[in-house]
This record gives C-alpha cells, sequence and structure tokens, in this order.
C-alpha cells in the first residue's frame, strides 16, 4: 500500500509538471512579429514587470560571474540537481542496508536462541 | 522566487540582508546545539540540504505559461525547526547566485527571507497546527510544506510591491502584479513540492523510524506515516 502511495504520489508530480507543456498555448507572436515566448522563467517576468512599473530603475549591481551561456547554466543546474539527488540516493540506500543487517542480525539471534532449548 | 542581482533599491537591500543575517547567526547556532547534542543526526541534515538543492534546482513549467521552481525548505524545517533552514538556505542561494547568476549578492537577503525563513516558519506553524488537529501524519506534511512553497512566493511578491509600488494603485496594485506572475504559477509548483515531501517523509519513516520519533515528528506507536 505504501509503495502504492509513493508511486501515485509521483505520477501526480509528473503529471503536473507534464500537463502545462500541453495545456498552455503558445501566445501569437507580439506586434513586432517576433514569436511570443512560452515557460520563461518568473524571475525574468518580474524583472520585466519592474521595468514596467519603475521604468526609470536601473539596477546597480551586477553579477559577478554569469554563465557563458544557457547550455553552462543548464550544466550547472544539472551538477546542482545531481549533488542534490546523489546525497539522498546514498543516505537512503545505506539506511535500507542498515534495517537489512538489523533484521538478519536480529533473525540469527532468535535462532541462536532457539538452539539449546531444541538440545534438550 | 529570486530576485535578481541589483533589483532591490540600495536599503531594501541592506534591510533584508540585516534582517536575514540574524536569522542566519540563531540557525548556525541551533544547528551546532543539535549536532552537539545528537551527532548522528548529521547525515540527516545533509538530507535536508541536499532535498533543497535538488528542488531548488527543478525550473517546472506551470499552467501560466512560465517557468519557477520548488524550494524545499519545507523537509528541513520540519526535521531540524524553521531556523535552521535559515543557514541551509543561505548556501543553497550562494550558490546559485555566484555561480548561476541566479538570484544575486544584493538580493540575497530578500531572497533568504523569503525561501529559507518565511516559509520553514510556514512549514513548522502549519505542521502544527494540522497536527493539533488530528490530520494524518502525510495530510500534515503535504499542506505544511506546499504551503510554505507558496507563501515564499507571496513573500518575494510582497517584498518587489514594497521596492516598486505601482504609481497609481500603490501597494496592493504592485502587489497584485507581482503575485500573479509568482504565487499563481506557483501554486501547482507547490503542490507538487508537498507531494515530494510526503514521497520522501514516507522513505524516512520507512527505514529510519527511529530517528523521526526522536525528532518527536512521529508518535511512538505511528511507525509509519
Amino acid at each position: 500500500m505504501k509503495r502504492h502511495q509513493n508511486l501515485l504520489l509521483l505520477i501526480a508530480v509528473v503529471l503536473l509538471a507534464v500537463l502545462p507543456l500541453w495545456l498552455v498555448q503558445k501566445p501569437a507572436a507580439d506586434a513586432d512579429g517576433k514569436p511570443a515566448e512560452i515557460f520563461a522563467g518568473a524571475d525574468n517576468k518580474a524583472r520585466d514587470l519592474i521595468g514596467v512599473i519603475a521604468p526609470d530603475y536601473r539596477p546597480w549591481f551586477e553579477p559577478l560571474l554569469e554563465p557563458a551561456s544557457g547550455e553552462i547554466s543548464s550544466l550547472l543546474f544539472a551538477l546542482q540537481a545531481a549533488l542534490g539527488a546523489g546525497f539522498i540516493g546514498y543516505y537512503l540506500g545505506a539506511a535500507v542496508t542498515r534495517e537489512k543487517i538489523q533484521r538478519e542480525m536480529a533473525k540469527q539471534m532468535a535462532e541462536q536462541q532457539e538452539k539449546p532449548t531444541r538440545a534438550d | 522566487m529570486h530576485i535578481m542581482e541589483g533589483f532591490l533599491p540600495v536599503e531594501h537591500a541592506i534591510g533584508w540582508t540585516l534582517a536575514s543575517a540574524s536569522f542566519v547567526a540563531w540557525g548556525l547556532h541551533a544547528i551546532k546545539k543539535r549536532i552537539d547534542e545528537q551527532p548522528e543526526q548529521r547525515m540527516l541534515l545533509g538530507v535536508a540540504a541536499a532535498f533543497s538543492f535538488v528542488l531548488s534546482a527543478l525550473k517546472l513549467p506551470s499552467v501560466t505559461g512560465s517557468c519557477s521552481h520548488p524550494t524545499g525548505t519545507g523537509l528541513g524545517a520540519l526535521l531540524f525547526g524553521p531556523v535552521a533552514m535559515a543557514p541551509i538556505g543561505a548556501v543553497v542561494l550562494l550558490f546559485q547566485a555566484l555561480l548561476l547568476a541566479h538570484g544575486g549578492l544584493t538580493t540575497l537577503g530578500a531572497n533568504l527571507f523569503s525561501m529559507a525563513i518565511v516559509g520553514p516558519f510556514v512549514a513548522a506553524g502549519i505542521f502544527r497546527l494540522a497536527r493539533g488537529l488530528k490530520r494524518s501524519f502525510a495530510l500534515s506534511v503535504f499542506l505544511a510544506t506546499s504551503l510554505a512553497d507558496l507563501m515564499t512566493y507571496v513573500t518575494t511578491s510582497a517584498q518587489l510591491a514594497w521596492a516598486f509600488p505601482d504609481p497609481l494603485g500603490g501597494f496592493s496594485a504592485s502587489f497584485a502584479k507581482f503575485a500573479t506572475i509568482f504565487a499563481i504559477t506557483q501554486i501547482p509548483l507547490a503542490i507538487s513540492e508537498g507531494l515530494l515531501t510526503v514521497v520522501i517523509f514516507n522513505a524516512l519513516a520507512r527505514f529510519n523510524p527511529q530517528e523521526l520519533r526522536d525528532m518527536k515528528l512521529l508518535p511512538a506507536n505511528e511507525v509509519r506515516a
């Protein structure tokens, strides 16, 4: 049942991520004939909105280091996710093994305790 | 929820930095105390940090036609208490600010405040409330972490609206605009974060029930979430 619950939860997460790709219509090209962007970052949209609300605002600090291209940036994001996922995988793997060993030891102990009574 | 580098006026940047720095210091103290008392929980602290690393790297599409990402700070807030997430969030946000030009140093304080302070405190509060109302463990975790995720983005909207009030409508008009971008986009993602946190809690409850009981997250008789 538990295994089922986790599976269903993961399916729900995948659906939540995939359905928008299918449901959202690509907006029509804007006045200049430039194709409209879809699934851009919300952070960028907020930056654009700042430009609309406060057109005179100028950012007063620049990022020290910018990823050289979109590819480099996705490399670093993938690295970030991989580091995290790797650690979680290690921890859960160790926890599973520990539980298995504990169970086997408990079984052995139980068998050893049974033996003398059988010998009697 | 990342406010970009340089996109907060200087006085706001300084104010949020000071506010967040005090929580980071408090959080470091709390973590140190916890690890001194229970050194075996060090690995679990790593899991909380790793979870936030993974989730904040996942930029997911949303129904509004833009992409955003979960925060992953709810798990650690429930395991180690909300203040512990301030330093952990600082590590995640520094990584992104320095290497990815995602967020920034001048906006680190504000971003920390929304993701690693407001979110975790909401998570801990909702969890306590839901458990107090005798909701199941899984439902409590789901509500706590998804609302924490959502409130992080509501906070970002408020921070931006405060810094950039609408010339006509003021704070509330500006807040409505930013919230349309951030909070509405975030709703399905917040649900995803809640579901994923339940998944990881299920795994922890299955293989590390003793740790969760030591943390008083699980009562002695409730082994499985």
